[in-house]
């Protein structure tokens, strides 16, 4: 039962960790705009502005 | 004369060097627009940001300091094809949004401490029907504590104070037997571990905080959306005015940059933002929106004009007594706050329905506890059963019945055209028995239409409406909509007060007065017919024509009438217009309650007299005629063209042109209660069916925990059944 010294500890840590995450995502605002959100992920990237001129 | 647009009101400084602007932005629906926005804007040089914010149809936009004009943006988006409007956000959207983020941030801390709290609970639930030492259970047991008891505190926030507001005002609410019940469960469970129990709540205690956040979430995210729209119908009403700066020099300013003693030019077909009078000009001015009237009143100096008045033919210079929104008859607003103060009684179902629950499960878990110690048990397990009592009857489904219905249709009405104002103007809605219309603006179109266009020659039709393109008359701009001309003629003259004239192919050509163009003698059967038509004539070389223009009834007002009849909804229309014009409308539409020439007080005491009487009433109207009595009805609707005023006191806002809105709104109200009240009996059916188990001493932490979410997920499954509204309206 000695594993659960370092099993319990290394639970929480993940668990702070995904809250740490979360609310740091919430401060830069990425819950702001939900549905604009959703639609970026399957935005076309930009072209790029000046193609450079390769070979 | 120079006319300059100047934004800078709404510029504000965004760290070093760097300006921001906030823009309202109408017509953004999909991620095309989204991106055709964000690549057209960062295009232009020096701006650094141009992000479109798609839930509440917004752009920020942020530059180099000084090195451009804020109405440059407008233009780019409207070569675009959007039109877009400065916003300023208001300090009540503000305290929503920040309100709903802080709201997120509990979630997520109850979420995380529910997740790792389930994972330390699931191996004791296990072992304790196997080989678990208690030396281990009990270390489990205080890591759940660990974890429990500050999130907890910091997550049931919302809940505690809520519940604190209501004890110090020496009433009761929701948050109290939920406060209760967490801080019982959590003090017992620690009191529990201390003696190596085998039981504890923590798991019960931060779920059920979880659950509850969920719902007060999805509660607090729907008002903040309604007011992030509102704020937006604000900003794109575009209340702008032309404020001289200099003697023969103007600038389109925002209104709230207009302040009393200042001079504004209001051009012919403008609408007037402020309250003043007229100091030079003559013109004949539009009050329909104020008065409900819908004849023309002449304005010449020293005449009073108020904020929503249309001007009509000539230019005027006006001195601005009262700007903003403020700008309003004494009596409108004395007569809206008396009614918005009636209205604020009104008890929401929520609330009603936690008056009657608190003292019940509180005297159960009392009695619960008395009845274990005559019976012979002792005070600490008495006590223990009386809090899982608590715990199990905590209204967990029953803070998620109300709002996730109220989410769910406001989402419908939504698709359907409707904007709520206020989040318990469902359940209202949903009773309304009795509809009063306004005529002007509501049961009509705001805008002219031409009634006789199918008498005239096509051809002569579209030379007409090409003719009016030259004209800010408001009647030519609703013949050339009509028409729907788009290239006006090169060299068309306007003759102030009488009509606009060209030469086409040799012929001279005339829109405007009778008299202008000759054709006084075809005034016969038309005019008579309709009393509030204003008729104009085009003639081209020999030949006459006269159009009729007046305010068309919305598309599909007869079918809405029929469906509401159908419905077994009382309809009545109580207009401030002239008694001719509202019988014809009444007339048309098979109305036969029907009042002309109400003047807002009347609408208020027939409003009143239909109270008394046990009616439920639902207003609908535009005018700022009509803010009083939005107010004093039961629940109200305004259509989206309506005064600033009225907008912000309706509850809620129809969008375009067809009425059909009003009956699809009342149909989603009235399903969404049957929800709610459904949602409200499986929350108690199963409380009766829980209730008893934990009263009987023999529940479990994983019952508890079982019947706690299934509870809360069988009242958000059924929730979810009010967004498939029909459509149908007939």
């Amino acid at each position: 039962m000695e594993i659960l010294v370092i099993l319990v500890p290394l639970a929480l840590a993940l668990g702070g960790a995904g809250l740490v995450a979360f609310l740091w995502s919430l401060r830069s605002g990425q819950y702001d705009d939900l549905d604009g959100a959703a639609w970026r992920a399957i935005a076309d990237d930009e072209p790029p502005q000046e193609a450079p001129a390769k070979r | 004369m120079h006319v300059t647009r100047d934004f800078s009101h709404y510029v504000r400084a965004a760290g070093e060097g760097v300006q921001h602007i906030d823009l309202a932005v109408e017509g953004v629906h999909c991620a095309g627009c989204m991106a055709k926005i964000e690549r057209g804007l960062s295009a232009i040089p020096d701006v650094t940001l141009a992000r479109v914010n798609l839930t509440d149809r917004r752009v920020a936009l942020e530059w180099k300091a000084g090195t451009l004009d804020p109405s440059r943006f407008i233009d780019r988006l409207e070569e675009l094809g959007y039109k877009a409007y400065p916003f300023e956000t208001e300090s009540a959207e503000e305290a929503e949004v920040a309100e709903s983020r802080f709201l997120l941030r509990c979630l997520g801390v109850a979420a995380f401490a529910t997740m790792n709290v389930m994972m330390l609970s699931i191996p004791v639930w296990s072992g304790n029907v196997s080989d678990m030492l208690p030396e281990q259970r009990d270390f489990f047991h205080w890591l759940s504590a660990l974890i429990a008891l500050p999130a907890a505190a910091y997550a049931g926030q919302p809940f505690f104070r809520s519940a604190w507001r209501a004890l110090s005002n020496k009433t009761t609410n929701m948050d109290v037997p939920i406060s209760i019940g967490v801080c019982l469960a959590l003090g017992m469970s620690v009191v529990e571990t201390i003696h190596h129990a085998e039981h504890a709540y923590f798991d019960a205690a931060i779920m059920l905080l979880t659950f509850l956040l969920v719902g007060r979430f999805l509660d607090q995210n729907m008002r903040r959306r309604t007011r992030a729209v509102a704020g937006n119908l604000a900003a794109l009403k575009a209340e702008t005015a032309a404020k001289f700066v200099g003697p023969d020099e103007i600038s389109q300013v925002p209104v709230a940059a207009i302040h009393p003693g200042d001079i504004v030019l209001l051009r012919p077909g403008e609408r007037c933002a402020v309250d003043g009078t007229v100091i030079e000009g003559r013109s004949e001015i539009d009050q329909s929106l104020i008065t409900g009237e819908t004849l023309y009143v002449t304005a010449e100096q020293g005449t009073p004009v108020y904020a929503g008045s249309m001007n009509v033919s000539g230019t005027l210079r006006v001195r601005v007594s009262a700007a903003s929104e403020a700008t309003l008859l004494a009596e409108i607003t004395r007569l809206l706050d008396n009614a918005l103060q009636a209205r604020s009684r009104y008890m929401r179902l929520a609330d009603r329905a936690s008056r009657l629950y608190a003292p019940v499960v509180h005297a159960t878990a009392l009695i619960t506890i008395l009845g274990w110690v005559i019976a012979g048990a002792s005070w600490h397990d008495a006590i223990v059963v009386g809090v899982a009592v608590l715990i199990i009857t905590c209204p967990c489904a029953l803070g998620l019945a109300i709002p996730t219905v109220q989410t769910v249709a406001s989402g419908a009405m939504f698709k359907s055209g409707v904007l709520l104002n206020s989040g318990d103007a469902i359940e209202r809605l949903a009773e309304a028995d009795h509809v009063i219309f306004d005529k002007t603006g509501t049961l009509t179109l705001p805008d002219l239409e031409v009634m006789n266009a199918a008498d005239i020659p096509a051809d002569i039709f579209d030379l007409a409406g090409r003719l009016a393109l030259s004209s800010h008359h408001p009647v030519a701009a609703a013949v050339a909509q009509a028409a729907g001309a788009k290239s006006p003629i090169v060299g068309a003259v306007e003759e102030a007060g009488q009509g606009v004239r060209a030469t086409v192919d040799g012929a001279e050509i005339r829109l405007g007065r009778l008299s202008f163009c000759g054709a006084e003698a075809l005034v016969t059967d038309v005019t008579c017919l309709d009393p509030e038509a204003s008729i104009v004539a085009f003639s081209k070389g020999g030949e006459r024509f006269i159009l009729s223009v007046r305010q068309g009834l919305r598309p599909d007002a007869q079918a809405v009438i029929a469906a509401l009849k159908a419905r077994n909804i009382g309809i009545e229309i109580l207009s401030g217009d002239r008694e001719p014009a509202v019988k014809a409308a009444a007339h048309a539409l098979a109305i036969p309650e029907w009042r002309a020439g109400v003047t807002p007080a009347d609408k208020i005491a027939r409003i009143e007299e239909l109270k008394r009487r046990g009616v439920k009433v639902l207003m609908v109207g535009d005018g700022m005629n009509d803010a009083p009595s939005l107010a004093a009805a039961h629940v109200s609707m305004s259509p989206i063209s309506a005064a600033h005023l009225s907008q912000a006191t309706a509850d809620l806002v129809f969008l375009g042109r067809p009425l059909a809105p009003v009956v699809a709104a009342i149909d989603s109200a009235r399903k969404a209660l049957h929800l709610m009240r459904q949602n409200l009996w499986l929350a108690i059916g199963y409380n009766v069916l829980a209730g008893p188990v934990a009263i009987s001493g023999v529940v479990t932490p994983l019952i508890a925990a079982a019947a706690m979410s299934g509870s809360s997920i069988l009242v958000m499954l059924n929730s979810l059944r009010a967004r498939s509204a029909s459509r149908e309206i007939v």
